[in-house]
Parts: structure tokens; C-alpha cells; sequence
């Protein structure tokens, strides 16, 4: 976004690597606030996390032909954070065999349940509220009904799970946005450089902040819990190897290097060796 | 039939009848309506399902009962001919009389409005030098004869004209005649002519171009489609490195342009070996590029998923490698016992992820490197070994280094070894070399994640 250099202020000269920021806080209020909706916070990303998928149950006894399994696939913030605050609705498209197979999910928890018996890939579009995207974001999820192993000991009170999780990244979010979502448990926001301050937002209520309690949805209790921590460690050990392997390597590059510098000055002597023969004839005689 | 007896249906009582005795039962099935029976089988012998057109739906035609029609041949005059002659046709007749006006077609008789000048005229404004008075009378009266099809003109023309040439004469003439004849400049300032003027040197080079495409051979053809596609990726990566300017690559755009410049300056055969001229350096510039312009279309995006990301920019950093590395890179991830997708795509995650993903490709390829100078550096050796006047001396200083020399021949060999079994795994130290020093068997082997 090009800079209005009319509007510059010495004092917000804090941090040369961000040199696009925005200087234009310092203006008045009303400007501000019209400005608010446009700018766009530069090398900023605000994410959230998701887990998306369903939870299966046999029907045992009740299970008929068409209906063998109770499932329900669904969205959610990763630690079961409302994602209202960035989400508008979601949109489930199921196989063409279900009745109305679009099905949309206007409020929180962004769920759907239906019985079945089959398993297929739903397309779930996640739309936004305008100040976020107005492009829509496309996950897919293949529906689980059967256990893995194929053993298949199907129980009615264990469910199948199957959760993925990801994280929808924004990029270059508008300030107001950012003020808007920055106190928000869904939302990951970066810490903002020194020197640059966003306008107050009203605290909202902490009543009127939905809050998902276990107690209200049933399906709580079969959530995975997504650590990165496992993942992390995995990783470090890992390039830790990697390093000693590369050590490793460079050790053995060295000593090739070494042995053909050996080889080339044996060579070098033995040359030497025979001029020095060739020489020695001629003074003998 | 056949299909009723494939579906063992009973055959229902109506046969089709092949017998001259069963007519009378196939009379009763013909339902003809008019039309012969065996128009009627053509169309399956049963009547349609649903009628094809509704009759109901057709326009009734208006004739209101008091008219009398009826056709009568007569005679025609058509005013779009010079001559009198006179054809017969039918013509409609209402009521006993027959249709007035004008024969139907003859409003189709257009033609050009050639001008005509007079020769006062032709001295005032019209005078030019390579042109004479007569040449451009015979133009005119041509162009009138053939309504200005002026490939049949130049045909037709007695001295030996271009096309432009002959358009050219006559658009001037027209169009000094058009200016000349106007009462003020601005009355004929908008007719066509006044207004763009034939222009005949563009004429001839677009008909020159037009030509030259049309006579491309497809050897040509392809070379020019593939130039046209290199330049087009080339404005297209010097746009996604001018998005990513103000990211830390600086450095790597900065290079990025002079390298792109010498790619287009050598586009038609030497960019590939230009490329690869910069071996060490052009890699990572290379990579550096990319990262850099799938990061702009991230942003550009404003909206995605971690995965997607982490795909656009492990994609990115394997740009340069060929297929075979990738999957290098992968087995070596799996033996580190690491996703080759995360599980949990956090921030973190996927930048270690793509971290490790790096360092592998690095070690590959300076692994790859390593390789082949170990395999030159054996080749020279048993140059050496084999020049077949060595002197004694030299012989039994050779001998002596035998330990040594069978140890680049065994690097070969092995390396050699290597590429034939390059898919056993060996995880002990290789066997071949008999006293060779203990790094010499580890670097001709595949590095494994698991090497200690």
C-alpha cells in the first residue's frame, strides 16, 4: 500500500525493518477510523486453529440396512473455542444420495449430524464475515464409519474418530480486524512490534462470549486433543541427526581430499625418483 | 424375441408374422391411419408413445374465406437490369389480380459510389507524379466495372500495379476529391476516408507479417510458442520477485533479474548450459526465487490453510530437485520417523518441518557431489596404473601402492557396485575393500539416516 508521506511523523521511525507500517495512527481519530477498515497490517498473519471431522456410532441393535451408523462431522477451534468470531457459516456437502445434500450450518457448533452408511468425502466450505475474507476457504474430509483395524469389533458405545487439524492462516489482516480478534482465545495473534498501538476495542462481556461447555455438547468427551509439543521434539530429534549425519559426511569429504593429496605427492616423488635416475647415468660416466 | 427369450419372458400372443396365412391377424394390429403398412413398420410397427409435435402448437394459416387464391405463370420485369427482358415465373394471384410493385430481389442490386471527377478537377487536385492521367482513368473505370474488388482490378490493370499500390491511388484520389468538392473542412472532416487515410506502407507490412505467419513451418512455429511461454514465466517470476522486495530474500532478488536477463539474452539454445554454468550458486539462488514467489502468492491469497502453505513452499524448496530426490528426501524423513505431513501444522511445526525438509535436500546433494568426485578421482587413477611404459622403478613404486590404488579401483568398483545395487540397504561397513581405511567404505554408500 503506497505510503502518504504527508502524514509522516518522525516519532514512529522506531523499527527500519517495518518500514511500511502505519504511520497514519497518529492522525486524527476520524481519519482513523476510516482508514481503519482498509489498512493492512503488513508482514502480520492472524491464525486458527481448526480441527475438523466426524465421530461415528454403530446402532447395533437398531442398525437397519441404510442406517447402520449415527455420525456427525463437524468444525471446531482447536481447544473448542467458538469460531464464530471469524466464521460466518459452514457449508457441508454431503453425497447426493442424502436429501438436500447441501447442508448449512449457520450458528455455533458448526455441526451436522445424519445417519447413514456409507462412507464418502464431504466438501465443507467455511465462509467468513466480510471485515475477514469474502472468499471462501475449502476443507475436505473423507466420512469414517469403520474402524481401522479389521477386526472391526464395532461398539455401540465407542465411536470411530476422525479428526485432522490445520490452521487457517490470514494474511495481512485489516487492523480493525486484528483489533477486533486480538483478545479472542480462538484466535492466534503475533505480538505487535513496540511504538505501534491499535485503538481500543470494547471488552465484551465475558458472559455474552460463548464458551463451549462440555455439558452442552455430547460430543466433547470424544475430541482429540492436538499437541504440537509431540511434534516438536520429533522434529529437533531429528535435525539433530541430521547434523550428525552431515558430520559424518563432512568427515569423510575431508578424508578423501586428504588421501588424494597423499596420492598426487607419492606420484609427485615417484616422478622425481625417475628423472633423478635419468639424471645419474651421464655424471657417471 | 431374442431379448424375451434371454429373459426367459413368455412370448405374449403377437406375432410378428412371417406367413402369408396370419395376415388377417396382422391386418387387425396394422392401425395404418392412412399411411402403408410397411411405412408404418419402419417405425416399429406401434404407434408412438407421445405424438412428436403437438398440432395444437402450430400456427393456424390465415386465409380468410372470402379470398380466391391461385397461382398463375407469368411475366416479370426487373428493374435492377438494364435491358428489357422479360421472365415468366408463378405468382400469387389474389382475386384475380395479380401483385403489384417492383420484382422482390431487385432491391439487392447495390453497388459503389465511384466517383467520377472532371478533368479541370484532375488538374487542380489530383495530379500526381507517378501516376498519369490515363492510368488513373482506367483505374476508376475499373473500379466501377468491378465494385471495387480491387484483386480483380490490379488483375485486369495494364501496367503492372501492386494491389497497395492501386488502393493507395484511389483512396488519395477519393478522398482529395471528397475535400476538395466540401463546402467547409468540417462537413467531410467525419466521413471515413477524411478521416483515417490509407495508409499503404502499413498496408504492405501487414500483409508482409500476415504472410511470413501464414507460411510458418511448424518447426517454427513450436520454437516461437516455446520462446513466447520462457519469456512469459519470466515476466512472471520478475513479478512475484518484485512482490517479494521487501522480504528479507533482497539479496536473492537482486540476483535473480541479472540471471533472468542473461536467460532471455540466450533463450533459443544456451540457457539450459548457462544455468548449470553457475552450478554452485544458481541452486540456491534458484530456490531462493521460488520460496520467494510462492510466499507473494500466499499473501496475495490473504486467505489459506497451514497445509496448503507448507505444501506451496515444500514444493518451492524441491523446485530444482528431479523426481528420484524428492523420494530420497522423503524415505530419509521416514527413517527419521517424522510425518511427511504433520500432524499438528501449527506455526512452529511446519517451519521446522520445512527446515528439516531443507537440510536434507542439502545433504543429498552435497552427498551427490562427493559421489562424483570420487568417481572422477578414480578414474584418473587407473589411468595411471595402465600407461604401459612405466619403468620398473615406477612399476615397484606401484606395487607399493597397491594397498592405495586398489582402493580408488575398489571406490569404482564399489561406486559402480553402488549404481547396480542401488536399492539394497547395507548397513555395516562394505565388505569389497579389502584394507581400505573405514571412512572409504561409508561414502560410496547411500547415506542412511541410521549411519552412526
Amino acid at each position: 500500500m503506497p505510503q502518504d508521506s504527508s502524514n509522516k511523523h518522525s516519532s514512529n521511525h522506531t523499527d527500519p525493518t517495518h518500514k511500511s507500517r502505519r504511520t497514519e495512527m497518529v492522525r486524527s481519530s476520524d481519519e482513523n477510523e476510516k482508514k481503519n477498515l482498509v489498512n493492512k497490517l503488513k508482514d502480520v498473519e492472524i491464525s486458527v486453529p481448526i480441527v475438523y471431522g466426524n465421530v461415528a456410532f454403530w446402532l447395533g441393535k437398531k442398525a437397519s440396512e441404510y442406517q447402520s451408523h449415527k455420525w456427525s462431522v463437524y468444525v471446531r477451534g482447536a481447544t473448542n473455542e467458538d469460531l464464530s468470531v471469524v466464521v460466518k457459516r459452514v457449508v457441508f456437502q454431503l453425497h447426493s444420495s442424502f436429501n438436500n445434500p447441501m447442508r448449512v450450518v449457520e450458528s455455533p457448533p458448526f455441526e451436522l449430524s445424519e445417519s447413514g452408511w456409507g462412507e464418502f468425502e464431504i466438501a465443507i466450505t467455511l465462509h467468513f464475515h466480510p471485515d475477514v475474507s469474502d472468499k471462501p476457504l475449502h476443507l475436505y474430509h473423507h466420512l469414517k464409519l469403520y474402524p481401522e483395524d479389521d477386526s472391526g469389533s464395532l461398539s455401540v458405545k465407542k465411536p470411530v474418530v476422525v479428526e485432522s487439524y490445520d490452521e487457517v492462516v490470514f494474511a495481512e489482516p485489516s487492523e480493525a480486524l486484528f483489533a477486533r480478534v486480538q483478545n479472542h482465545p480462538a484466535v492466534i495473534v503475533p505480538r505487535l512490534p513496540a511504538g505501534f498501538s491499535l485503538p481500543p476495542v470494547p471488552a465484551e462481556d465475558a458472559d455474552k462470549r460463548k464458551r463451549f461447555d462440555p455439558k452442552d455438547n455430547p460430543l466433547t468427551q470424544w475430541f482429540t486433543n492436538f499437541s504440537e509439543a509431540d511434534e516438536l521434539l520429533k522434529l529437533a530429534a531429528a535435525r539433530q541427526q541430521l547434523v550428525a549425519v552431515s558430520w559424518k559426511l563432512v568427515a569423510g569429504g575431508w578424508k578423501l581430499v586428504q588421501a588424494q593429496i597423499a596420492r598426487v605427492r607419492r606420484q609427485l616423488s615417484l616422478i622425481d625418483g625417475q628423472h633423478q635416475q635419468q639424471l645419474k647415468p651421464p655424471s657417471e660416466l | 424375441m431374442d431379448a424375451k427369450d434371454i429373459l426367459g419372458l413368455p412370448k405374449i400372443s403377437l406375432p410378428i408374422p412371417q406367413e402369408k396365412k396370419s395376415r388377417p391377424q396382422k391386418d387387425s394390429q396394422r392401425k395404418p391411419d392412412g399411411i402403408s403398412r410397411e411405412v408404418y413398420a419402419l417405425t416399429g410397427g406401434v404407434a408412438p408413445l407421445m405424438p412428436s409435435v403437438d398440432v395444437n402448437q402450430l400456427k393456424k394459416r390465415h386465409q380468410p374465406e372470402n379470398e380466391k387464391i391461385t397461382w398463375e405463370w407469368l411475366s416479370f420485369t426487373n428493374s435492377a437490369r438494364k435491358d428489357d427482358l422479360k421472365l415468366y415465373h408463378w405468382v400469387r394471384v389474389v382475386n384475380g389480380a395479380p401483385p403489384t410493385g417492383d420484382y422482390s430481389f431487385a432491391k439487392y442490386n447495390k453497388s459503389v459510389d465511384v466517383i467520377k471527377y472532371t478533368d479541370e478537377e484532375y488538374e487542380k487536385h489530383l495530379t500526381d507524379p507517378s501516376w498519369t492521367k490515363e492510368e488513373t482513368d482506367e483505374l476508376f473505370d475499373l473500379c466501377e466495372r468491378f465494385d471495387l474488388r480491387f484483386v480483380v482490378i490490379t488483375d485486369r490493370f495494364s501496367s503492372s500495379r501492386s494491389v497497395e499500390e492501386l488502393k493507395n491511388r484511389y483512396y488519395s484520389v477519393s478522398r482529395a476529391i471528397l475535400i476538395a468538392r466540401a463546402p467547409s473542412p468540417a462537413d467531410v472532416s467525419s466521413h471515413p476516408l477524411v478521416k483515417e487515410p490509407y495508409n499503404i506502407s502499413q498496408e504492405i507490412e501487414r500483409k508482409r507479417a500476415l504472410s511470413m505467419v501464414l507460411s510458418q513451418t511448424k518447426h517454427q512455429e513450436r520454437k516461437d510458442a516455446e520462446v513466447l511461454s520462457e519469456a512469459k514465466k519470466i515476466m512472471e517470476s520478475r513479478m512475484a520477485a518484485k512482490a517479494a522486495q521487501d522480504a528479507e530474500l533482497a539479496v536473492a532478488s537482486n540476483a535473480s533479474p541479472e540471471r533472468m536477463e542473461k536467460t532471455t539474452a540466450l533463450v533459443d539454445t544456451a540457457s539450459p548450459s548457462n544455468i548449470q554454468a553457475t552450478s554452485g550458486v544458481a541452486p540456491l539462488m534458484s530456490m531462493a526465487e521460488n520460496a520467494a514467489a510462492a510466499a507473494a502468492s500466499l499473501r496475495a491469497m490473504r486467505v489459506y490453510l497451514r497445509t496448503y502453505a507448507l505444501d506451496k513452499m515444500v514444493q518451492a524448496a524441491s523446485s530444482s530437485a528431479g523426481l528420484r530426490t524428492i523420494k530420497r528426501v522423503e524415505q530419509f524423513l521416514q527413517e527419521l520417523k517424522v510425518n511427511l505431513k504433520p500432524k499438528v501444522p501449527t506455526k512452529a511445526v511446519c517451519a521446522e518441518h520445512l527446515e528439516l525438509r531443507k537440510e536434507i535436500l542439502t545433504l543429498l546433494n552435497l552427498q551427490k557431489l562427493l559421489q562424483n568426485k570420487e568417481e572422477g578421482s578414480s578414474y584418473r587413477e587407473s589411468s595411471y596404473t595402465e600407461t604401459p611404459d612405466t619403468p620398473k622403478r615406477l612399476q615397484r613404486g606401484i606395487d607399493q601402492d597397491r594397498t592405495f590404488v586398489p582402493d580408488s579401483v575398489s571406490f569404482g568398483g564399489i561406486s559402480t557396485e553402488r549404481v547396480g545395487k542401488r536399492d539394497q540397504k547395507r548397513k555395516g561397513p562394505g565388505r569389497e575393500a579389502p584394507s581400505s581405511p573405514a571412512n572409504s567404505n561409508k561414502r560410496p554408500r547411500k547415506l542412511k539416516a541410521t549411519d552412526s
